[in-house]
């Protein structure tokens, strides 16, 4: 079990990248490498097919593919959470949930205003609805296949029994989604938590390390949450602009057939111009979300899941507190002082593993993210660039014919 | 000014000239001083002639009610004709108000000869550097002061002439006479009656019958309270030779021009060598005033240039080469009240001026100092500016008085009548309904091929431009949210790489937000001159198509006035011969008189 502890540089062997996930390599570890090869979408719901292979003696085969769905990782990562063993880790965010309905809302929008528009211009605009909804849809595999990759990378996860009941069973997990009374006790545990959290933010840590990293993560948590935010709306804006395009283009080129001076050839040409430019906003916004909002988003996610770590430390610190609170008073009443010594045992136990682990992780996180943030930022940068030179290049070619179209309606007799 | 001092002659001679039009509408005997007069024209001293022709005519006038005369207004016309074509190498480049759509608000006038019109316009475009010396001399004929004819007499001598001509095309001459209403008009008229005859160059040949046209042509000339009335005169009398190119058109050559208005406007100035270009300018927009009775200033700078070999050379009729005043937001709504009232009935298309916003109004009363007044006040700064010049390219507008009087006082009277509450806006809210009424019920077979194409591609243009100009908004608004966001997520950046420990990671993410924020420039510039360029222009356009369709409608109008003319005239007539049938001669006269009274207004 502990030998995931050595190779804690190795903290993070994925696979080699994929291109579906673009998730930061630290090591390679080839023993167990699982990615997503299909998905399908049913009504409203996704089915993963997980495809294992892995070299480890554990698993009964070497290679294998089991059908999932959402609700089955969330169960994953559930399970995870209440493990109190890996309190010391960062539990891997689980993905969020494949949400299609912006998707689906638009494109009923677009049905039902169908006899607004022109032929041409439906049909673009069902064009761009479809190629969004394909790129939800290859968010969401990815993101999932992120989580079960850093579960295989993790040493400690990566040996967990429900991990691997995961890969292999067979058959349907019949996974019980949570009822009534499992999510609100659910509920209100995270609502004691986040009291807990308050009442111990206060509380000044003995470690350096673990103070600072507190500070810092709260703060980062907060402002990531924010950019995130505002990531998000900045793309959707350049995916509407990109999307009204299509109208001005449309616009154009039906004002082109009416008119019959020699506007109507501008008019064409600027209605193709705007069309092929549509195509390229389109696709720096999308690459703006993938690049920059994905990484936000992810990292806001991962940062929170640090700060659970945080606080499953300064809760097991309390505990143990409290537990050499108890063993004074019991020693002091001299009763019970076997069991509370126990437990005081037990809590420092605890409170020293966590805190172990957790430092390891926190520093992993930090490089993970560097990296990940690294990475994303310069494809981003190198995509903005390629696409606002085309864009440039698309505009003065457009620009050039047109006048020279000008010249040479002037050179004309009028 | 000499200007100001020329106009009133000429009226004065043109009241002889309608009273000579007058005799030979309703008495043979007329025609031969009529003929006199009209030969003479071609020779400016014809003054002592004018004189002589004024006498007869006043002694025509006896006879006024005397047969009735239809014949003679084809000779009339015919007479005109020559001696328009002579004339029309004297007109000054006089620009006549063309009435561009045949519109007879108020009476039927008789349809204008557009095929005549129409042959005419490539000799005007010729003539149009030798009108300016003619029309100098005009003033001189018109010396002579002629008794104020009745108005309602004058134009039944001017529609005479008329009616004979192009039964079919329609003129939208009659409705300016109803218009008038001020003391001069009479003096113009007569003024302007003498000028036909003398003047008969002016109106195109072909277009005698433009002689009834309420071009308000001379208006431009004459001293400002004379302009108004000329128009209404004008159609009694001949057009004074337009130099621009479609003076004399007809009202459908001339809604023609005004369609395809946009892109001809500067082959027809430059054509007609002497035109005049005025550059003006809306800027300085000031807060004046306090409360509920701030109002906004612009200052509104007008120059004048020239395309003739002087450069900047004063246009005669405004004082200076260049000048500056202060107006407000209503004096442009007054003006445009003006202009409308003078010339859509007679089928001009004057370009819409902008709405009154109480809402943005509110605001800067309020002296909200936020984003949104300022940009409130620049988009209103940059519609006046557009709708000024819109009006300076105008050939027949640009002449007339009304808008040279905005430019050129320093004090305009308070144009109440465009307050948002006011009597005055609840007529036009009544008027409103009415028209919108009228335009439901009235039918009109377009006899006119070609009204019918440029109706139908008006319309079609006006849907086009208007669901464009819907995605042009869309996409500023988008881009202005773009922005927008932008700012705050560069703004939220910094605040990560603030927080953000590995100083590598932190600064590029500080350089990120940088950029991201010089985006935001760019993305909010691009807004803008989207808005600016795109979305008003679109605006800007299909308001112009609202006015054109208001043209349109006058014509509708003015054609089902005519109708009804006729109709009771008929009735009239049908009266008149009962009542000679039972030997009832007392109400012979009377009838009449009815029936003349309805000729008139029929023509």
């Amino acid at each position: 079990m502990m030998d995931g502890l050595d190779d804690s540089p190795d903290l993070l062997a994925e696979d080699e990248n994929k291109p579906r996930t673009e998730s930061v390599d630290l090591t390679k570890d080839d023993t167990l490498s699982i990615d997503i090869s299909d998905a399908l979408s049913e009504r409203d719901r996704v089915k993963f097919t997980v495809h294992t292979k892995t070299t480890l003696p554990d698993f009964r085969e070497s290679e294998f593919s089991v059908v999932r769905q959402h609700e089955e990782f969330i169960w994953l990562h559930d399970r995870f959470v209440e493990n109190e063993e890996y309190g010391g880790y960062i539990i891997p965010p689980a993905p969020p949930r494949p949400d299609f309905d912006a998707s689906r809302e638009k494109l009923q929008k677009l049905g039902e205003g169908e006899g607004t528009m022109t032929k041409e211009e439906f049909t673009k605009m069902k064009q761009e609805l479809e190629a969004e909804y394909l790129a939800t849809f290859k968010k969401t595999v990815a993101m999932h296949e992120v989580f079960l990759q850093r579960l295989a990378a993790h040493p400690a996860f990566r040996k967990d029994t429900n991990f691997r009941v995961f890969l292999e069973y067979d058959q349907d997990l019949s996974v019980r989604l949570k009822n009534k009374k499992e999510k609100l006790g659910w509920f209100i545990k995270s609502m004691s938590q986040s009291v807990d959290e308050v009442l111990l933010s206060n509380q000044k840590d003995a470690d350096e390390f673990f103070e600072q990293e507190k500070g810092f993560l709260v703060e980062y948590h907060n402002r990531i949450a924010q950019s995130t935010k505002c990531a998000d709306r900045m793309t959707k804006m350049h995916k509407s602009v990109a999307d009204s395009y299509i109208k001005l283009s449309t616009g154009l080129g039906s004002l082109a057939t009416c008119e019959n001076t020699e506007l109507d050839k501008v008019f064409n040409k600027v209605s193709e111009c705007f069309e092929k430019s549509r195509k390229l906003e389109a696709r720096v916004s999308s690459d703006e979300d993938l690049k920059l909002s994905d990484t936000l988003r992810y990292y806001l996610r991962d940062t929170s899941a640090a700060k659970d770590l945080l606080y499953r430390r300064t809760r097991a610190l309390a505990d143990y507190e409290n537990a050499n609170k108890d063993l004074d008073k019991a020693r002091a009443k001299n009763r019970n002082v076997q069991q509370a010594e126990q437990a005081q045992q037990r809590a420092c136990e605890k409170y020293e593993h966590l805190s172990e682990l957790a430092k390891s992780e926190l520093q992993d996180f930090k490089k993970r993210r560097v990296g990940a943030f690294r990475k994303n930022l310069v494809e981003l940068a190198e995509l903005e660039i390629k696409h606002a030179k085309a864009l440039n290049q698309l505009y003065r070619n457009c620009i050039a014919q047109l006048k020279e179209e000008g010249r040479a309606a002037k050179a004309q007799p009028q | 000014m000499a200007d100001d001092r020329e106009p009133p002659p000429l009226f004065d001679d043109e009241k002889p000239d309608k009273k000579e039009e007058e005799d030979d509408l309703f008495a043979t005997p007329n025609e031969a001083p009529k003929e006199e007069v009209k030969d003479e024209p071609a020779s400016l001293p014809t003054e002592p002639a004018q004189d002589k022709a004024s006498e007869d005519l006043f002694a025509a006038d006896d006879d006024l009610f005397g047969d009735k005369q239809e014949g003679p207004v084809e000779v009339d016309t015919s007479k005109l004709r020559r001696k328009l074509t002579e004339d029309v190498d004297d007109l000054s480049p006089i620009e006549e108000p063309k009435p561009l759509i045949p519109t007879a608000a108020d009476s039927g006038k008789p349809p204008q000869s557009d095929a005549a019109a129409k042959k005419e316009p490539p000799k005007e475009k010729e003539k149009a550097k030798e009108v300016k010396p003619a029309y100098k001399e005009e003033p001189a004929n018109v010396s002579t002061d002629q008794p104020l004819l009745k108005p309602m007499k004058v134009s039944v001598d001017l529609h005479t002439p008329k009616p004979a001509q192009n039964m079919q095309e329609e003129s939208a001459a009659p409705p300016q006479l109803e218009v008038v209403d001020e003391p001069p008009p009479e003096m113009d008229i007569s003024g302007e009656g003498e000028e036909v005859d003398l003047d008969s160059p002016e109106t195109e040949g072909p277009s005698s019958p433009a002689k009834m046209e309420p071009d308000s042509d001379s208006s431009p000339l004459e001293a400002p309270p004379m302009a108004e009335v000329l128009p209404p005169a004008k159609p009694v009398t001949e057009e004074k030779p337009k130099p621009t190119p479609a003076p004399r058109k007809p009202s459908m050559e001339k809604s023609k021009e005004e369609v395809g208005y946009t892109s001809f406007a500067q082959i027809e100035e430059e054509e007609s060598g002497d035109q005049f270009a005025l550059d003006i300018k809306v800027h300085d927009p000031g807060k004046i005033g306090d409360g509920m009775g701030a109002y906004m200033s612009y200052k509104v700078t007008t120059q004048c240039l020239d395309f003739g070999e002087e450069k900047k050379t004063s246009i005669p009729a405004f004082r200076r080469p260049s000048m500056t005043v202060t107006r407000r937001f209503s004096d442009f709504l007054g003006l445009h009240e003006k202009l409308s009232q003078k010339h859509v009935h007679i089928g001009r298309i004057v370009p819409p001026a902008p709405e009154k916003s109480v809402v943005g109004m509110t605001k800067i009363k309020m002296s909200k100092e936020d984003t949104s007044s300022t940009e409130f006040v620049e988009k209103r700064r940059a519609l006046l500016e557009r709708f000024l010049q819109r009006i300076s390219i105008h050939p027949v507008l640009q002449m007339d008085p009304d808008f040279r009087d905005f430019l050129e006082q320093d004090e305009l009277p308070r144009a109440t009548s465009t307050s948002a509450v006011s009597g005055a806006g609840v007529l036009r809210l009544i008027k409103g309904v009415g028209d919108t009424l009228s335009k439901v019920t009235i039918k009109m077979d377009e006899s006119d091929q070609w009204f019918e194409e440029k109706q139908n591609q008006v319309e079609a243009l006006d849907q086009q431009l208007k669901k464009l100009h819907a995605s042009v908004e869309a996409l500023v608004t988008y881009r202005k949210e773009l922005g927008i966001s932008t700012a705050a997520f560069a703004k939220s950046t910094a605040m990560l790489s603030n927080s953000e420990e590995h100083t590598a990671l932190s600064r590029a993410l500080s350089q990120l937000a940088e950029v991201e924020e010089k985006i935001e420039q760019v993305h909010l510039e691009q807004a803008d001159n989207d808005f600016f360029l795109l979305s008003e222009l679109l605006k800007d356009y299909i308001g112009i198509i609202q006015a054109i369709r208001i043209v349109f409608h006058e014509r509708v109008k003015s054609f089902h006035n005519w109708q009804n003319a006729q109709q009771t005239l008929a009735k009239k007539r049908e009266a008149e011969a009962k009542f000679k049938q039972t030997g009832k001669t007392d109400k012979i006269a009377h009838a009449q008189e009815e029936i003349r009274e309805w000729e008139g207004k029929v023509e």
